[in-house]
């Protein structure tokens, strides 16, 4: 969930500059422009909600005129702009522990220094914490003490972990009931305008149009070869979808020029875009679950592409909802939808639900077996992740591996030991190979 | 005949196994890794080779019939004799490349005076050496720096008192000098060392041995060419290897493939290494289904101990019969490292014996391994026990004490060649990639 545009300026970096595609371009230009919309709030005097990526309710924000701030999005930011370890520094030093999600102490050093944006210039007081609690308990401690740094208004829209391993009427009607009577209300307060179901409709109508390519960028990876990484590329390719863009025109053009040249790459029978340029011959498919390591993003990256590793499919581009299983923002039932779409999404669902996801992504894609990134400082992740492991081997017989890093603080990314799992995971897929094609 | 060789770099020690086409082991060799992983491969292969002929000599020697039952110790002496002519060999090296070192400003004046004194030293080296490999010699190491580091030490401070020379000023000369000549690829075990070590053995035991049929057998053996068809490196250095990316296998695999060669049941394999603890499963094939390493932190590993050794100020190799003798296991909570050794204060200042205290440290280094093992899907019948800590018995008894309790009857499998089971999977790799 970011851009290539604000990440590091590395040699690799430029040399991308070569292969930009105009959807990078598109990207990198409303990003910028979403930050100096932030930045610029104090003067123009639109007013700001912060929200989180699971169960971002964009549309909802963007009736009341509001601008959508996304903490983890910034820390993302500042990961990839490798400033994220001074910030959790900072953090630690004001009595946040070694423990806590990464995510919190970027975002918590980020504004006890200055709280700068990528556009170097400050990001504003938050008028009012949205706070969606989507199956990770680590947001509502966040905007508490966000909440006590600026005495803002905070709405808490609860939504019901899947524990079932199901959604039911209840479940909604109950989210329904939050958004009419709490969550409206508070920001036609904050916000001063009136809400107005028909305009809600019409971003919901927009969000869906972008949904429907999003879908098709994410199953190209079904493909041999895949025009598209669906992790390294893929958490690009959620940007919009995912943050401040999602039910605006600007999405729904992204995705078209994505689609449009992936497409492309599909006739021309390319693979991936990499930092170094179109990936060449692909041995290995994966799926891969959990979010990717932002401070060494690119190393990261290049321990896959070098290895002909590209992965088709990731749990991580679904933590802003699960399209890809069909849901679609619905304009016919607005609040309904919105209730559908928080519940939906990757992490607020029960352990087995993961497993079988992944198992449909392991056979769907053809793929070759499952990596797992382990997060050190996310719970809500990282739970269950040696199950999930055991039951995808069991499952569908193909090998897997758990590697283990951290979301923004460069402190836990261990390159050699990384690099060498890896390897001995690419070459356990070979031997597995062999062996198969020995026995058949 | 066609062998294939498997190279393990590790971060102390570097490994080699040479096998023939029906995977049988020829020959084993290890060397320390140095800082330069080149030399250490090269040596470690050189000896594997040296290893592996002593291997065919011993084949040739079995069709002697007037050595029966004595082929042990034909070949300890013959061995013995080898390694005295290879290091004769290593001390002209030595010898030679310091009196190139001896140039320079530093030693301005003092040329004449080092030239003196460094040649009777070495002369006094040579006159001593044949004592450091007579039969039941003990040497503290087998590595050609250690013996002729310390043997330099001992000799040449009273060679230089004699002299009016500063000891340091030799002793400059000898450490830039023996970097160099340990970092220089190995001369060859080429057929003079063997042939003249196989002269010395024959003079020495006289009457006593049919010198005219061994000789025969020995040379048909140095005849036979060791055709080098596949070499495979794995382990942390193993992209410093000069071979290209396909001669390169992780060392879970190799670790994996090694220890079903040496126990063809193995399905779960424990190592613990210098730096890592690899928990590894594997199939009846030898192919790994899953592993699971220590990440980020040293604890639980050979690491471990050798910081708890020097915390107690203890030989590495002194603690395991140590921890033999406790009478009761403290509980040691520390899993990290350094927290540990405070503990290890603490503990002594209460006055709680060192003993008990080591065996609660064995104890809790193999608590660490059985988390790893238990996350990398737990312990299947056989289990097979490898590296550097399987040597400890203290480790050994509690794995096994650990492995009851948590999984019952389970048959361990420890080789006493177990640290050479990643080179062993290597050199199989080898062989498989020539005959696939």
């Amino acid at each position: 969930m970011t851009t290539k545009t604000q990440g590091s300026r590395s040699a690799a970096a430029q040399a991308a500059e070569v292969v930009k595609e105009a959807s990078m371009l598109k990207q990198k230009e409303m990003i910028a422009r979403n930050y100096d919309l932030l930045t610029g709030a104090p003067e123009t005097g639109r007013k700001v909600a912060s929200t989180f990526v699971p169960g971002n309710l964009n549309e909802l924000i963007m009736c009341f005129d509001l601008l959508n701030n996304l903490p983890e999005i910034n820390a993302i930011q500042n990961g990839m702009r490798k400033v994220s370890g001074d910030y959790i520094n900072e953090a630690e030093k004001r009595g946040h522990s070694e423990d806590v999600c990464t995510y919190v102490k970027a975002d918590l050093g980020m504004m006890a220094r200055g709280n700068l944006a990528p556009n170097g210039k400050p990001l504003p007081k938050p008028d009012v914490l949205l706070l969606s609690y989507t199956g990770c308990f680590t947001f509502m401690k966040w905007f508490e003490l966000v909440r006590d740094e600026y005495k803002c208004p905070t709405v808490m829209l609860h939504v019901p972990y899947q524990g079932d391993g199901r959604t039911t009427e209840n479940m909604r009607s109950y989210i329904v009931k939050q958004l009419r009577e709490e969550v409206i209300p508070t920001l036609e307060r904050v916000s001063g305008v009136k809400f107005d179901i028909d305009r809600l409709r019409e971003y919901l109508r927009e969000s869906a149009r972008a949904e429907d390519d999003f879908v098709w960028v994410l199953e190209s990876a079904k493909h041999k070869p895949s025009p598209i990484d669906a992790y390294f590329g893929g958490v690009y390719y959620i940007g919009p979808i995912f943050t401040a863009f999602r039910g605006t025109p600007d999405a729904t053009e992204y995705y078209r020029l994505l689609r449009g040249e992936i497409q492309e790459r599909i006739a021309r029978g390319l693979g991936p875009v990499t930092p170094e340029g179109d990936m060449k011959d692909q041995r290995y498919r994966l799926v891969v679950e959990g979010p990717p390591n932002w401070t060494s993003f690119r190393e990261f990256w290049k321990m896959f592409y070098d290895d002909g590793a590209v992965v088709v499919a990731s749990s991580y581009t679904k933590v802003g909802g699960t399209y890809d299983l069909g849901f679609r923002h619905d304009p016919e039932h607005p609040l309904e939808t919105l209730a559908d779409y928080c519940l939906g999404c990757y992490t607020n669902r029960s352990l087995p639900q993961r497993v079988e996801l992944l198992e449909k992504y392991v056979r769907e894609y053809d793929a070759d077996g499952l990596l797992i990134n382990s997060i050190k400082s996310c719970n809500s992740f990282s739970a269950g992740q040696l199950m999930i492991m055991r039951e995808i081997e069991r499952r569908t017989g193909k090998p897997a591996a758990f590697i283990e890093t951290d979301l923004v603080d460069p402190r836990y990314f261990s390159p050699a030991n990384v690099k060498n799992r890896l390897e001995s995971y690419f070459q356990m897929i070979d031997q597995k190979r062999r062996s198969v094609a020995s026995a058949a | 005949m066609r062998c294939f060789v498997g190279i393990d770099l590790g971060s102390t020690t570097t490994k080699a196994v040479v096998v023939d086409e029906s995977t049988r082991v020829l020959g084993r060799g290890i060397t320390n890794s140095r800082s330069n992983y080149d030399t250490a491969a090269a040596v470690s292969k050189q000896e594997a080779l040296i290893d592996a002929r002593f291997t065919l000599f011993r084949r040739g020697l079995s069709a002697v019939p007037a050595l029966a039952g004595r082929i042990d110790s034909f070949l300890g002496d013959l061995e013995r004799a080898f390694r005295h002519v290879q290091y004769l060999g290593q001390l002209d090296d030595l010898e030679a490349t310091c009196m190139r070192n001896r140039g320079g400003l530093r030693f301005a004046g003092s040329e004449k005076a080092l030239a003196r004194t460094l040649g009777e030293v070495f002369r006094e080296l040579r006159a001593e050496s044949a004592a450091l490999f007579a039969p039941g010699a003990k040497r503290r190491s087998d590595f050609f720096r250690d013996i002729a580091g310390s043997r330099f030490m001992a000799l040449a401070d009273p060679v230089c008192r004699a002299e009016g020379l500063s000891f340091d000023l030799v002793l400059n000369v000898y450490d830039k000098s023996i970097i160099e000549v340990e970092n220089r690829p190995p001369a060859g075990a080429d057929q003079g060392k063997f042939l003249q070590a196989l002269e010395n053995t024959l003079a020495a035991a006289g009457t006593a041995i049919p010198a005219g049929e061994v000789a025969r057998a020995v040379r048909a053996a140095l005849e036979i060419p060791l055709e080098e068809a596949y070499v495979v490196g794995t382990g942390y250095g193993r992209v410093r290897l000069p071979f290209p990316k396909e001669h390169i296998r992780s060392e879970i695999l190799c670790h994996g493939l090694g220890a079903h060669v040496m126990y063809p049941d193995t399905r779960t394999v424990l190592d613990i290494g210098g730096q890592d603890t690899k928990a590894i499963q594997v199939d009846p094939e030898g192919i790994v289904e899953n592993f699971q390493m220590n990440d980020r932190c040293a604890a639980g590993t050979g690491r471990y101990l050798g910081y708890v050794a020097d915390e107690m100020k203890m030989g590495l190799h002194e603690l395991g019969p140590m921890a033999l003798t406790a009478q009761k296991t403290l509980r040691i909570n520390s899993t990290c490292t350094v927290f540990a050794g405070a503990e290890i204060r603490d503990r002594l200042a209460l006055g709680d014996r060192r003993e008990d205290i080591l065996a609660g440290l064995h104890r809790a280094i193999v608590l660490r391994a059985m988390s790893i093992i238990s996350r990398s899907g737990g312990i299947r019948d056989q289990f097979t026990f490898t590296g550097g800590v399987a040597k400890n018995e203290a480790a050994v008894r509690e794995l096994r004490k650990l492995v009851k309790e948590n999984y019952g009857e389970v048959t361990i499998n420890i080789n006493p060649e177990s640290i050479y089971t990643g080179a062993l999977g290597a050199a199989v790799f080898a062989q498989r990639a020539v005959a696939a």
